[in-house]
């Protein structure tokens, strides 16, 4: 554990030096999405009693969660193991491989705790009546971990930097805007919302929906979830284990 | 004298291509050793074995005793590399990469505050700890990750091209802390292209050729099995060629009974000599 929070520590003071620069750029996109979904394109809608704003504003809060652990995790290793290179360093240091594994995987979880507390801080100042709970933190944390790991996964996997982008534009991409981020699944036919909660942020964007609006909790997308967490996790340990002797 | 390393049978294949080839080496404990090979001929990929960063095909590698196969962990802690490329983390200050290595290697916080002092100071540093790797020359750059090598004060050193893409007055400077190590008691294991690099540091030099280890042996006594004095022979449109003797009389009695039209060169031989002969190339970076 204190050599995940060495390699933690690293990526820290990296962030550190440029936070208000990571902070403006990372809440680019979810008050984009806020503008010209929430107000722009939703205005007017009623979602079985609730406003769109309401509605959408938690499936933001999974959807940057997802975008900035993955890629504060994934975006980081990659070029530390293709770019710089220094990524050799930490696999020669006496560090067992978890420790690396759950190091690398940190930076992503505490960019996406970050990026989502900092949106939804500008998202409460337009719809007040979110509620933030344990479970809605616990939600949050989880879907931090889950991306964060399959960032590192991916960034344990690429061959190039091409190789990210090509993840991105294969699995985010789609994850982005069919992860019951924007509309409910029950608008969907059968077939289409079968595949859907395929997706690990259709079950982050549910429960964190559920929480945020003091509705039943969805547990099932919650253990899905950490069934996600866990076979990405497992994943990146095949892969570290793969590439070290 | 105990060997630091022992390598027995070492091969490594990448798509059925042997890289290395059924590599037999050891080093002493305390030695400056150097490794030559031209272009591709596996040095790299048998630091990368040595180093735990790569998996070996077959064959044994035994670093200070230990098997680097069996127990990676424990050898990791014998052992500090330099590596070929630049290895910094280019987001962190010299001294906050110092810093993470430190504690990778779990140095307690006083003492690694004043091991990077230390350091630092060695190589001549101290003043630039603040500053980002992008903001430092290459040299800088080199003598930061020997530094960053040194923090745990390893009984081995890898040097992979230390000296790669340095001016030549920062290269005689890290060759002077290349030597400063060895004396200390380091054991030193470098690869290196510039052959006048290997001779002036090297008290012992193997030479590897597709994979395998073609010659080993002091530079002198690499030099004898050649002939200590080289003679050139420019010829007409023919290129050079090249003739080695065991001494100067004898080479002075051949260039006598030359054609009086030849331009010839006498000179000592070197180790570049002994390595053309043997590989029938010039030797480049891997």
């Amino acid at each position: 554990m204190i050599d995940a929070y060495s390699i933690l520590w690293s990526d820290l003071a990296a962030l550190k030096r440029r936070w208000p620069r990571y902070l403006l750029t990372t809440l680019m996109s979810p008050v984009l999405y806020l503008v010209a979904f929430g107000w722009g394109l939703g205005r007017g809608i009623n979602m079985n009693g609730t406003s769109y704003l309401e509605f959408v504003i938690p499936g933001i809060i999974a959807l940057t969660s997802m975008t900035t652990s993955f890629n504060g995790a994934g975006t980081r290793l990659n070029v530390d193991r293709l770019y710089f290179k220094s990524f050799d360093e930490c696999l020669m240091a006496p560090v067992g491989l978890p420790s690396l594994l759950l190091g690398k995987a940190l930076i992503g979880v505490v960019r996406g705790v970050l990026s989502s507390v900092a949106f939804l801080l500008v998202a409460m100042l337009i719809a007040p009546h979110i509620h933030i709970s344990l479970p809605f933190v616990i939600g949050l944390l989880l879907s931090c971990l889950t991306f964060a790991f399959l960032g590192v996964l991916a960034a344990l996997l690429a061959r190039s930097h091409e190789d990210m982008a090509t993840f991105g534009s294969l699995i985010l991409m789609p994850m982005t805007f069919l992860g019951g981020t924007f509309f409910s699944l029950s608008q969907v036919p059968f077939g289409l919302k079968m595949a859907l909660y395929a997706l690990p942020l259709t079950h982050a964007s549910l429960f964190l929906r559920a929480a945020a609006l003091d509705q039943p909790l969805p547990w099932t997308s919650f253990l899905v979830l950490m069934g996600f967490f866990f076979a990405f996790l497992g994943g990146g340990m095949m892969a570290l284990k793969r590439m070290s002797v | 004298m105990d060997n630091i390393i022992d390598i027995s049978g070492l091969s490594k294949e990448y798509s059925g291509k042997k890289v290395v080839d059924g590599l037999n080496l050891s080093v002493e404990q305390g030695e400056l050793f150097g490794f030559l090979g031209p272009n591709g001929a596996g040095k790299t990929t048998t630091i990368r074995i040595l180093t735990t960063l790569t998996k070996p095909t077959s064959g044994t590698v035994l670093i200070n005793g230990i098997d680097a196969a069996k127990d990676p962990g424990k050898v990791k802690e014998v052992f500090g590399v330099v590596q070929q490329h630049l290895s910094l983390n280019r987001d962190l200050t010299i001294g906050e990469n110092l810093e993470l290595h430190a504690r990778l290697h779990h140095i307690e916080a006083a003492e690694r505050k004043k091991r990077i002092a230390d350091l630092l100071d060695y190589v001549e540093l101290s003043d630039h700890r603040d500053y980002l790797i992008d903001d430092v020359s290459g040299g800088m750059k080199r003598r930061a990750m020997i530094a960053r090598a040194l923090l745990h004060r390893p009984k081995l050193l890898f040097l992979d091209e230390p000296t790669v893409g340095l001016d030549a007055q920062t290269r005689r400077r890290v060759w002077d802390l290349i030597r400063r190590m060895n004396r200390e008691g380091a054991t030193v294991f470098l690869t290196t292209h510039y052959i006048e690099e290997a001779e002036a540091l090297c008290q012992r030099v193997g030479v590897l050729h597709h994979g395998k280890l073609i010659a080993i042996g002091s530079p002198l006594e690499l030099r004898q099995t050649l002939g200590l004095v080289a003679v050139e022979l420019q010829g007409d449109g023919n290129g050079t060629t090249y003739r080695y003797f065991p001494d100067r009389a004898q080479a002075s009695k051949f260039i006598q009974d030359l054609p009086s039209s030849e331009r010839v060169i006498m000179r000592a031989s070197n180790l570049e000599d002994v390595f053309i002969e043997l590989t029938g190339q010039k030797v480049t970076g891997d």
